[in-house]
């Protein structure tokens, strides 16, 4: 009997246990007496729970660790003392008579394999065996103890609320478990990479070519400065040049010049900019802005060594991407500022445009720059975009028509490779992948900063 | 507004002066060029969009399509030992599989279009004929005319001269010419393409399908569904219902507002790290896939329903343990049942996020080619946006109008979702 059915057979008798232990419980109140602390149905929860949960804490634990105590004992049966000693062999050899015993394999591989199926066979039904009736044991010892306790003045409310509570708690504990999870992973994955590779090269370096390093070396191939400038000359540089007059303006057109009917249709549509998947906007840049781009910069600006996977063509990209984004934190903003400034302002005769431009946006200045520190630190995490229309080679340039490569680009390319896991290139990957949370989370945390007080100034 | 009656024609100002005048002029053309520089900027923004959206269609309308040559095959004059027996039953798999179709079906091509006859079709063709002949074994005793995919060069053909520097080329200029003669004669057609809605990757752009991809995705969506949405709702009561004021709690809802604002290839690193390596789980696994995804979704449930359940009045609340409700009562009979719809809009929007995301996906190995759908969990699956990041870097230009044709797919499942968000919404919004 597989985890899964077991797990559904648990689940079966959870409700027959609800069903019945509802049932007692209101059949021992008679009518007339006194009334009973908790409503049947929570009596029958109650029984439930202690039927299911303490079973399936074992079933799940068991299925983690039986595997492990199957293959001791087949490597401590008669049959497996001919194995081959190098570890390696063992395991292939043990995980195809697995796949033999378990029928998912037909015919064997290595000779020794078909040796071992039948003491896999054996262990694992015998620790199947166990996993079984231990878990049907604990499940009928709690269903009948939590049973047993059905009696009218019994507060089964007051417990089965506690578990719910329980449960709410764990739930929201998983955000803290994800987070510690990244910056562990991160984290341990940095400091081996960096036992291999100095710091201060990683991070003041200027050549960049992971390609190279198995052959030659770790030394000199993995200095990162290229790869920064490169996500902030087209996340931080082109992009926000495209996106902050653009976001700006068509925020200040929706909020102050347009027509109700205009602007409800004009932010749908702006917005669903924002909703287009990266991938799609990736294709668009590499298929039809790229080439324009290049065939620009050659004939019209006589740059001859434009690249057709230029900076400018993914910034461009990524900027159209991040304008609703700029858009909606700066309608916030203004519309934050307190409508007697503006009024003050038009009623000294000065223009739409004079109290937008000198009194309006500098109020609002605080917001709408948290605004684009959020939309920077978006931008220098995006990965298609520039994955599909910036290259993959690290210059260290400030010719947008060149190509560059960015932090995003390269932890892909890292990692998408066929490599062992433990290669300087994959620690390398998840020492991009550091520098690139901590910054992101440094400009997040500054621009939530800086439109928190920005609030509380107006309030 | 500046209404210069407002104020008495007073000395010192003369606002009627020529110097007033020309002043107060310039500054409405400052106010009507700043006004016009933000319909510009409104209109370039759509612009776009529109330009994204009509570059895709245009590219894409093609893809859902396909050019069909049409081939007759006569199988009794062929050297195809097969009998109308042969293929009923159980043998049938076996005895077509040692038949050589293939064969037959160039060796007509040729018959029927001269020499470069079997380039003109595509090079899984035949396999349309070999299912022809499993459900109807009757033809082999005839001639039969099929309809068959045409090869990527004679599709180009039919596109006739595009003026670029590829349709300059001689070859293609003869096949332009080729494609011309044979749509005369009535021997080729464009067809709505089944194929590419039933079938999976393929290294040939006219065997492609979407549907390996959708169903990778379809799987994937299930998977961080079914842990996102009760992790996400349950973590949203924690915090607004039951949190006391301390430490703890402050942490939580730090890290589900940084959790948000992390970069999604973030979350690649982080299921490639646990997940794969940690746990053993297979990659390219759509199970790993919504694991991943499922994390990268909880915030953004967790702050919807948050706000949900936020918006329910208090008065509620109050009502119902007046009354002798006790808190989880409260909860999941008043404001979980009102809060619902905010809590599913939330949801809906999330999860179009997920659908549409492709770097995480990369990461953890769903860019793995997979010609057959996923039949479960835990087969190597691939998900429609690294489908499509897939077939763009494909060097065969048969492939751009796939891609294409795959970007308007997974665009009208985003538009689907973020409708029934919208409607969610407005029709279930209450204002207190």
């Amino acid at each position: 009997m597989s985890a899964l059915s077991l797990f559904v057979l648990v689940f079966g008798l959870a409700t027959i246990a609800w069903i019945a232990a509802r049932f007692r419980a209101a059949r021992a109140v008679p009518l007339g007496e006194a009334r009973a602390h908790s409503l049947p149905s929570y009596h029958g929860w109650y029984v439930a729970l202690w039927l299911a949960i303490p079973a399936l804490l074992f079933l799940s634990v068991w299925s983690v660790v039986s595997p492990g105590l199957v293959e001791q004992s087949v490597l401590s049966s008669s049959a497996a003392e001919a194995l081959p000693a190098s570890q390696i062999e063992r395991e292939a050899i043990l995980g195809e008579a697995r796949a033999l015993a378990d029928g998912s394999l037909s015919a064997a591989f290595n000779e020794e394999a078909r040796g071992l199926v039948p003491a896999y066979q054996q262990a694992s039904g015998y620790y199947g065996m166990i996993g079984i009736v231990a878990t049907l044991l604990l499940a009928f010892a709690g269903g009948a103890f939590a049973f047993l306790r059905i009696r009218p003045d019994f507060r089964a409310r007051n417990r089965v609320e506690r578990v719910v509570m329980w449960v709410l708690l764990i739930a929201s504990l998983i955000a803290i478990l994800t987070t510690v999870g990244i910056v562990a992973s991160l984290l341990f994955e940095t400091i081996r990479f960096f036992e291999r590779v100095s710091v201060v090269e990683f991070i003041f370096g200027t050549q960049w070519s992971p390609q190279v390093a198995d052959a030659s070396g770790d030394e000199g191939s993995f200095g990162a400065i290229p790869l920064f400038w490169g996500t902030v000359l087209i996340g931080a540089i082109i992009a926000m040049i495209v996106a902050i007059p653009l976001g700006l303006m068509s925020a200040i057109y929706l909020t102050q010049y347009a027509a109700p009917r205009v602007r409800s249709v004009m932010k749908p549509v702006l917005e669903i900019l924002a909703g287009v998947p990266t991938v799609v906007y990736g294709y668009f840049a590499a298929l039809t802005v790229a080439p324009a781009v290049r065939d620009f910069a050659v004939t019209v600006l006589g740059i001859s060594s434009a690249s057709s996977e230029s900076a400018i063509a993914a910034g461009v990209v990524m900027g159209v991407m991040i304008i609703p984004f700029v858009s909606s934190m700066a309608d916030d903003s203004i519309a934050a500022v307190p409508g007697a400034m503006r009024d003050g302002s038009l009623a000294m005769g000065a223009t739409n445009s004079e109290t937008i431009k000198r009194v309006l946006v500098p109020a609002a200045l605080p917001g709408i720059v948290g605004g684009v520190l959020l939309a920077v630190s978006r931008a220098i995490g995006e990965t298609m975009i520039v994955v599909m229309a910036a290259g993959l080679a690290a210059n260290l340039t400030v010719n947008p028509f060149e190509s560059v490569t960015t932090v995003t680009v390269q932890i892909v390319q890292l990692l998408t490779g066929d490599q062992e896991f433990n290669s300087s290139k994959t620690l390398a990957a998840f020492a991009l992948g550091l520098v690139l949370f901590i910054i992101t989370l440094l400009l997040n945390i500054v621009a939530l900063g800086v439109v928190k007080r920005f609030r509380e100034a107006y309030e | 507004m500046m209404a210069g009656a407002a104020i008495p024609a007073r000395q010192p100002t003369d606002w009627h002066s020529d110097a007033m005048q020309s002043r107060i002029r310039a500054r409405y053309r400052a106010e009507k060029r700043f006004r016009a520089y933000g319909l510009f900027a409104v209109l370039l923004s759509a612009g776009f969009l529109v330009f994204l959206l009509v570059t895709m269609v245009a590219n894409g309308a093609r893809g859902f399509t396909q050019t069909e040559i049409s081939v007759p095959v006569n199988f009794a004059a062929s050297d195809l030992f097969l009998q109308p027996g042969d293929v009923e039953g159980d043998g049938t798999e076996a005895a077509l599989a040692s038949a050589d179709i293939e064969g037959i079906v160039n060796a007509a091509a040729i018959e029927a279009y001269g020499e470069d006859g079997a380039e003109l079709i595509s090079n899984g063709a035949w396999i349309r004929v070999r299912d022809a002949i499993a459900t109807n074994p009757d033809m082999l005793l005839g001639q039969e005319r099929f309809w068959l995919q045409a090869s990527t060069e004679l599709d180009f053909g039919s596109r006739g001269d595009m003026g670029d520097a590829r349709s300059a080329r001689p070859e293609r200029q003869a096949m332009v010419a080729r494609w011309d003669g044979l749509d005369e004669a009535g021997q080729v057609r464009r067809a709505f393409s089944w194929t590419f809605l039933t079938s999976s990757d393929s290294s040939d752009p006219t065997l492609v399908g979407i549907w390996g991809a959708l169903k990778g995705s379809l799987l994937t969506m299930i998977v961080t569904l079914i842990l996102a949405f009760p992790i996400g709702v349950l973590a949203a009561v924690y915090l607004e219902e039951y949190a006391p004021q301390n430490r703890w709690t402050d942490m939580i809802e730090v890290s589900i507002n940084n959790l948000a604002a992390v970069p999604s290839i973030i979350f690649g690193l982080l299921g490639l790290a646990i997940f794969i390596n940690m746990f053993g789980l297979p990659r390219s696994a759509a199970l790993v896939g919504g694991l991943t995804l499922a994390l990268m979704t909880m915030p953004v449930i967790v702050i919807a329903g948050r706000n949900a359940i936020k918006s329910v009045p208090p008065s509620i609340r109050d009502a119902a343990l007046g009354i002798g409700a006790s808190k989880v009562q409260v909860l999941a009979h008043h404001v979980l049942p009102l809060s619902l719809p905010g809590i599913l809009t939330g949801t809906i929007i999330g999860m179009s996020r997920a659908l549409g995301e492709t770097a995480p996906l990369l990461l953890i190995g769903m860019r793995a080619f997979v010609a057959t759908p996923p039949g479960d969990f835990t087969d190597p699956a691939t998900a429609l946006p690294v489908q499509i990041f897939l077939w763009s870097d494909e060097l065969d230009p048969g492939f751009v109008e796939k891609t294409s044709a795959a970007i308007i797919v997974l665009l009208l499942f985003l538009l689907a979702m973020n409708g029934v968000a919208i409607w969610l919404r407005n029709k279930y919004e209450q204002r207190w």
